[in-house]
């Protein structure tokens, strides 16, 4: 048995809107140790999902935020997102 | 004066405010030169930043002040309108230009 990585967690969280496409790049490995890195890695989120339709990309990017809140604090430290409605 | 009230006056007394790590000609982090990049683009040579990697009262504070999670944060007139990918949307569908203009 593996262990869990932090896309894993991300992915399962995320699976709560229902995304009809999502990928979860880990980048953590380009921005070690720069100034303010502090804890947690990097990640760049790309998804689509109807719940997205209609919304503003603040109110979007919140929905994501909102998924991910047991891990925003220390698992992830940098969040590229990209959501969008199909 | 809490840190709440000091994040309050700084977006409200001026029309641009940018929160980043590290200053406009030595960003300390990407999405931060990012979003000088974009502002620029956007003919704002000059706006009001902080820089939170020197005032660890305020990088705490401004993520409850939006509740948001992330530094870049831009403030224009007052209000959140977001990080650097919200900034690159809305740079790329024109309305950030629109937003600065009003």
């Amino acid at each position: 048995m593996t262990a869990e990585t932090t896309a894993d967690r991300m992915h399962r969280l995320l699976s709560a809107l229902q995304p009809s496409a999502l990928a979860i790049r880990d980048d953590s490995r380009h921005h070690a140790g720069h100034a303010g890195a502090g804890n947690g890695g990097h990640y760049k989120i790309t998804i689509v999902a109807e719940a997205f339709r209609g919304l503003s990309p603040l109110q979007r990017h919140r929905l994501v935020h909102d998924a991910l809140a047991p891990l925003m604090s220390h698992e992830i430290h940098a969040l590229a997102i990209k959501a969008s409605a199909p | 004066m809490s840190v709440h009230d000091i994040i309050d006056q700084q977006v409200k007394s001026h029309p641009v405010v940018l929160y980043m790590k590290g200053s406009p000609d030595f960003p300390q982090c990407g999405f931060s030169a990012n979003a000088v990049k974009i502002l620029k683009a956007c003919g704002v040579d000059a706006p009001f930043t902080v820089d939170v990697l020197q005032n660890p009262d305020i990088r705490q504070g401004i993520k409850e002040y939006a509740n948001w999670p992330t530094i870049p944060q831009l403030y224009i007139k007052g209000e959140f309108v977001g990080g650097s990918d919200i900034m690159t949307e809305l740079y790329q569908s024109g309305e950030l230009k629109q937003l600065l203009a009003a």
